[in-house]
């Protein structure tokens, strides 16, 4: 049923180039995706694990900037010692970035999880402003607030296979639906293997997971280097399809809109991100006719509120119960105990809250 | 000291050697020593406030002891975090919440049984065939230990939605689930009605037969005196008493500390 339903959605969206012909609103879907994208790394973090980071532009940040500078090559001097580098393709860039904020991710995992909550919140807070000040202030490499223009678009294919460059909107909307859905569908499995259940399990209570032989530091670090690499993925795909970064990439603003984004969709739910993504991804296109820019903010803030405070739990969650209430499984994990095939869309164990205090 | 009748000559699994601990100026624990020997059935009995959960705590690696050693199948576990005791075979259960209250009770036990499996990463996200004939033998694996405790009916149900009596099961399947050699029990049975209390007796007699070694935190005299292989008495973090069920009830000291501490069905 849900597999199907699933199917029927992205074959829609497969769909949506060939008759939609406006090429601004094409642009924005493409740019919905790939915050899309980051939304759904946020919530690995923040949805499966309990841990917020506010910082998350900073590796959806580094993953641009390192996927545009291994792409346009670059010559720095580090100490006196002079470092060029040559262009690399597009590709090899766009993996180099989600590697490199996948590191960081483990670096900022291994750091803040000793301590969690609100001193994770505000590790990651300042590791991204410390990556925006790089990145305004190490001119030699990355232009500083002049910006890094010129990034190459993407470029896929082999030697052999000959090679496929992105010029087109449609191109990229193609490309970035197939890395969201491969992205799904890695999320998915993660979550609904033991890895993902340690997680949830983190999550919903520390104490008694620790007690059957859940390591702490591993699973939250782990998600930490999936979620920061996943965001890298999405900085990267970025920076080839605007093809031009500067520092304000790392505003907070943008950090907001991806928590808005897993919040309102339904935070601890596969699904939660994207649909989520897609209101706030569409909204702007949608009131930019109507209001001014400061009035929109205000706006979203309203319509989150207001979600917020009808659905505490997201619309993803929402829709699930309204179908379930019906239905004949009341399996508060939507995916039952069955050992036959199991269809569920992650809001397995994935309710939010967390208890602690075991005595 | 080591008093202990039910096992011969085995050397003990469990020692608690010379323990302290003190919360600021409070003495939780003073100087307590106490084996366990395999397969044995051990219960820790005082009136509240003893100290019998933070022996629990420091135990299972919770609570660091101002002093003293625990030592579990001849390695220390000082130091150790309490996941790498779990991972040693030693494993409790809380004496408040023990289960996932929103998760359903056999993703409860799927979660309990993480350490029987180590998937790789990669298998994991590729989903490859190997990961997924782990994940279906895990999953057997849990309607097996649901079965073990009889609430293989409630699969389905949120852990928080159980009768209560049913919810402490789950926290012992939960436990039971991570395969334990020693079972660590914080009065498993508080809360539960006369029947639910023998069937959960029978369940502790099923465990042993799995030579399952147990240590009991329980306020139920009659079940302790009933079940146990050997009673530690505990008394305003002091060990009072050390000996077979016959020869607690007849411990003077033990009587005194229970006339004036008021113990619930002492
Ligand atoms: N984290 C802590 N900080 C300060 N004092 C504590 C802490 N944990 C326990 N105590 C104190 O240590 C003493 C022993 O507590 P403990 O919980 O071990 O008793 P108990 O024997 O388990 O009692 P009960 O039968 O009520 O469960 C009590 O006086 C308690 O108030
Ligand atoms: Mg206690």
């Amino acid at each position: 049923m849900k597999l199907i339903a699933s199917l029927l959605i992205l074959a829609f969206f497969a769909t949506v180039p060939l008759w939609l012909q406006d090429q601004y609103y094409l642009h924005t879907l493409v740019v919905t995706g790939i915050f899309m994208l980051a939304a759904m790394s946020l919530n690995l973090l923040l949805g499966f694990t309990g841990q917020l980071s506010l910082g998350h532009v900073a590796f959806f940040g580094i993953g641009a900037y390192v996927s545009a500078l291994t792409s346009l090559g670059f010559s720095v001097t580090i100490f006196g010692m002079p470092i060029v580098h040559e262009p690399w393709p597009p590709f090899v860039g766009l993996i180099f970035g989600a590697l490199a904020a996948g590191l960081c991710g483990y670096l900022i995992g291994k750091l803040a999880f000793r301590v969690r909550g609100a001193y994770f919140v505000i590790v990651t807070i300042s590791f991204a402003e410390v990556v925006r000040l790089v990145s305004l202030n190490w001119v030699e490499l990355t232009n500083g607030p002049l910006a890094l223009p010129g990034i190459p678009p993407m470029t896929l294919g082999f030697e052999w296979s000959g090679y496929l460059t992105l010029w087109g909107k449609a191109q990229n909307y193609y490309f970035v639906l197939a890395v969201i859905v491969l992205t799904y569908v890695l999320i998915r499995r993660l979550v609904y293997s033991p890895y993902g259940r340690a997680m949830i399990a983190l999550r919903e209570n520390e104490t008694l997971a620790v007690s059957v032989g859940i390591s702490v530091t591993k699973y939250l670090v782990l998600a930490a280097v999936f979620s920061g690499a996943l965001a890298g993925l999405a900085g990267g795909l970025y920076a080839h399809y605007i093809q031009i970064i500067d520092p304000m990439i790392f505003m907070f603003l943008n950090t907001v809109t991806m928590v808005i984004m897993v919040i309102t969709g339904g935070k601890g739910t596969l699904a939660g991100p994207v649909v989520g993504g897609l209101i706030f991804g569409i909204a702007p296109v949608v009131l930019r006719s109507y209001v001014g820019p400061e009035v929109q903010w205000i706006l979203y803030g309203v319509l989150m509120i207001l979600i917020v405070f009808v659905l505490p739990e997201g619309i993803v969650p929402a829709i699930e119960r309204w179908f379930n209430r019906g239905g004949a499984s009341r399996s508060p994990t939507g995916r039952g105990a069955s050992s036959g095939g199991s269809s569920g869309d992650g809001s397995a164990l994935a309710l939010s809250g967390s208890g602690k205090g075991n005595s | 000291m080591d008093t202990s009748v039910a096992t011969s000559a085995s050397k003990p699994i469990l020692s608690v050697d010379h323990v302290a601990v003190q919360f600021g100026g409070l003495v939780a624990i003073s100087d307590m020593c106490f084996d366990v020997h395999e397969g044995e059935l051990v219960s820790l009995i005082g009136p509240n406030g003893a100290g019998k959960t933070t022996a629990f705590n420091v135990i299972t690696g919770f609570q660091r002891p101002t002093r003293g050693t625990v030592t579990f199948r001849g390695t220390s576990l000082e130091g150790l975090k309490p996941h790498e005791v779990t991972g040693l075979g030693l494993v409790r259960t809380f004496q408040r919440t023990s289960l996932f209250e929103k998760i359903s009770v056999f993703d409860n036990v799927l979660i309990g049984l993480h350490r029987r499996t180590s998937p790789s990463l990669f298998g994991t996200l590729l989903g490859l065939p190997r990961e997924r004939r782990a994940e279906e033998a895990l999953r057997e694996e849990a309607w097996e230990t649901l079965r073990l405790v009889g609430i293989e009916h409630q699969a389905n149900e949120a852990g928080g939605s159980l009768p209560y009596g049913d919810q402490r099961l789950l926290g012992v399947a939960l436990a039971l689930a991570a395969n334990p050699s020693a079972l660590l029990l914080d009065e498993p049975v508080s809360g539960m009605n006369a029947s639910e209390t023998s069937r959960f007796i029978e369940l502790l007699m099923r465990l042993r037969k799995m030579g399952k070694t147990i240590l009991l935190v329980e306020h139920d005299m009659p079940m302790v005196m009933k079940i146990s292989d050997r009673i530690v008495v505990l008394n305003y973090g002091r060990i009072i008493a050390n000996g077979t069920p016959t020869e607690i009830q007849n411990n003077p000291e033990v009587i005194a500390a229970y006339l004036g501490g008021g113990v619930k069905n002492a």
